[in-house]
């Protein structure tokens, strides 16, 4: 008997703990309160893309700790992982451990179960075709704080379908040697309010270790460690917020303004985390040590080319 | 004036219109604001003006810090600007079970809910920013006399169209959200609409609004959300 495709797609078995369509994400829409969004670690996103043969900046499936468990229907396609992931594809006879930075095919009926992030907190599926979304300000990156992007900006839950429109037709396998780096060391430029802190508050915020809490999510690292004292005020008004930026409330904690943060805030900033660690930061997981280090403006800028320039070495050896 | 220019980490510049926040230093951040847009400065890709600061986020892969404060410092914001500022009005309700903070403003203030209420629908409100959540409209001035601290302890969660103050401020909850501010009273309103793409704000900043007390039948005749 045949059987009469009626499209491809993936079913959703296992929403995982936080998987949410992602892309570069939106511009120019900070004054009316709407951040950037997009994917957390921007490397990674750009690897997954080039090897199943996608353009740089198509629509991903983010995922944190945990992903989805999706069962597929249709035709041959490409996917691949990228990340620190431990996930299984599941054929009709066998079940393998799949290896991130590798494209597979998938066939209809295999599965794809990612189990978790190891050591760390997002990973990225990327599938070789067109995939019905819907956009929002020239993204499909979903908010779920604004209720804003694809899939009504709500987060992917099981029993719900992902509809593909266009394989792509080059189904070539792809792979790169790639292993992500650990930072221990998140290398900041002083903020606005650095002189609202105490001689001792400064100094232990540069040379003290403070522990990654479980409270961080898109929006924000919450960290905590000794009190960083404030003696001016410990509110401002509120002013306008950038990814990276550390403000430190009354409690003395500081938190790092991650892609889906608040675009106003009335917290002293004490730094601001410099570009070229941003993609690395936001793996470090709960219980990840770190400390901060103080960078000046030309260093920063000339280390983010040259992190520029190794992400396009990679994606050129593919 | 736009007194002094500083970085925010590498891919933003700190534009600082001095302490004073009021309406006159407000218009300037506005005027920047507007002027900025208008320009498309290669590189930029966010704006966001505040009472008196207005931050300019840039993409570190196209500019730099040191080419964007260049282009700010020599920018013409004398070039006529078409004003498109409206007066809106916003109804309120601030009846049992809107009003969370009612005991709470009575006490702090010393004055009857019907005094708070009274001075707080008696004047015109200037709207300086909007933020923190997608459409949340930052209005100023409130009356002298109703100016309090944000709660002790903010609340989880803030219903949607809550209509809080908080120092010489007002706002809007546009979404249920986290937050201080006290709450006097909800608006059936939709502040913020993400099917208009090109203008999903109801209140822009240099707005003016009005708000309008309402009953509760008015309040669930009126329920657009």
């Amino acid at each position: 008997m045949r059987v009469k495709m009626i499209g491809n797609y993936f079913e959703i078995l296992r929403g995982g703990i936080n998987t949410t369509f992602q892309d570069k994400g939106r511009e120019n829409l900070y004054h009316i309160g709407i951040p950037f969004s997009g994917v957390m670690d921007n490397r990674n996103f750009l690897l997954a893309n080039k090897l199943v043969g996608n353009h740089l900046t198509a629509p991903v499936i983010e995922f944190a700790y945990q992903g989805p468990h999706l069962k597929y229907t249709g035709d041959q396609l490409n996917f691949v992982i990228t990340g620190d992931v431990i996930f299984k594809i599941k054929k009709k006879d066998n079940e393998i451990d799949g290896v991130c930075y590798q494209s597979y095919h998938l066939e209809n009926g295999d599965e794809v179960n990612i189990i978790s992030t190891n050591k760390s907190v997002y990973g990225y599926l990327a599938i070789g075709s067109e995939i019905d979304l819907n956009f929002q300000w020239n993204s499909c990156s979903i908010n779920t704080k604004a209720n804003i992007g694809s899939n009504n900006g709500k987060k992917l839950d099981s029993g719900q379908k992902i509809n593909l429109l266009k394989i792509n037709s080059n189904k070539t396998l792809k792979k790169v040697n790639y292993i992500n780096s650990k930072i221990e060391n998140i290398r900041v430029i002083k903020g606005t309010n650095f002189d609202y802190f105490s001689d001792e508050g400064k100094k232990i915020f540069f040379e003290k270790e403070f522990v990654v809490s479980k409270l961080s999510d898109r929006m924000g690292m919450r960290l905590e460690g000794p009190k960083i004292e404030n003696i001016i005020n410990t509110n401002i008004k509120s002013e306008g917020l950038v990814k990276g930026v550390i403000q430190v409330p009354a409690d003395g904690n500081p938190i790092i303004m991650l892609s889906d943060h608040g675009t106003v805030g009335g917290y002293p900033k004490i730094g601001v985390v410099v570009s070229v660690d941003y993609d690395r930061l936001v793996q470090l997981a709960p219980g990840s040590k770190v400390k901060f280090q103080e960078i000046e403006l030309s260093d920063a800028e000339t280390l983010f080319k040259l992190y520029e320039m190794d992400t396009k070495n990679l994606l050129n050896q593919i | 004036m736009l007194k002094n220019i500083s970085n925010l980490g590498d891919a933003a510049l700190y534009c600082d219109f001095g302490i004073q926040v009021n309406k006159a230093t407000n218009l300037e951040v506005i005027k920047y604001f507007n002027t900025i847009r208008e320009k498309k400065i290669k590189g930029i890709n966010n704006l966001t003006p505040s009472y008196n600061k207005l931050i300019i986020s840039f993409d570190l892969r196209v500019t730099n810090f040191s080419e964007i404060k260049n282009k700010i410092e020599n920018l013409d914001t004398t070039i006529e600007q078409n004003k498109n500022n409206k007066k809106i009005e916003v109804p309120v309700c601030c009846e049992e079970n809107f009003a969370l903070d009612r005991d709470r403003l009575e006490k702090k203030l010393n004055l009857s809910y019907q005094e708070i209420l009274t001075k707080f629908f008696d004047k015109e409100y200037f709207c300086y920013m909007t933020g923190f959540i997608a459409g949340m409209p930052f209005l100023g001035d409130i009356d002298e006399n109703l100016r309090t601290q944000r709660l002790e302890t903010p609340r989880v969660k803030v219903p949607q169209g809550s209509v809080g103050i908080t120092e010489q401020f007002a706002n809007i909850y546009t979404f249920d959200s986290p937050g201080g501010w006290n709450i006097i009273g909800n608006t059936p309103l939709k502040v913020f609409d993400d099917s208009k793409e090109k203008d999903p704000n109801l209140i822009n900043p240099g707005d003016t609004i009005i708000f309008k007390k309402i009953s509760r039948q008015e309040y669930e005749s009126k329920n657009d959300r």
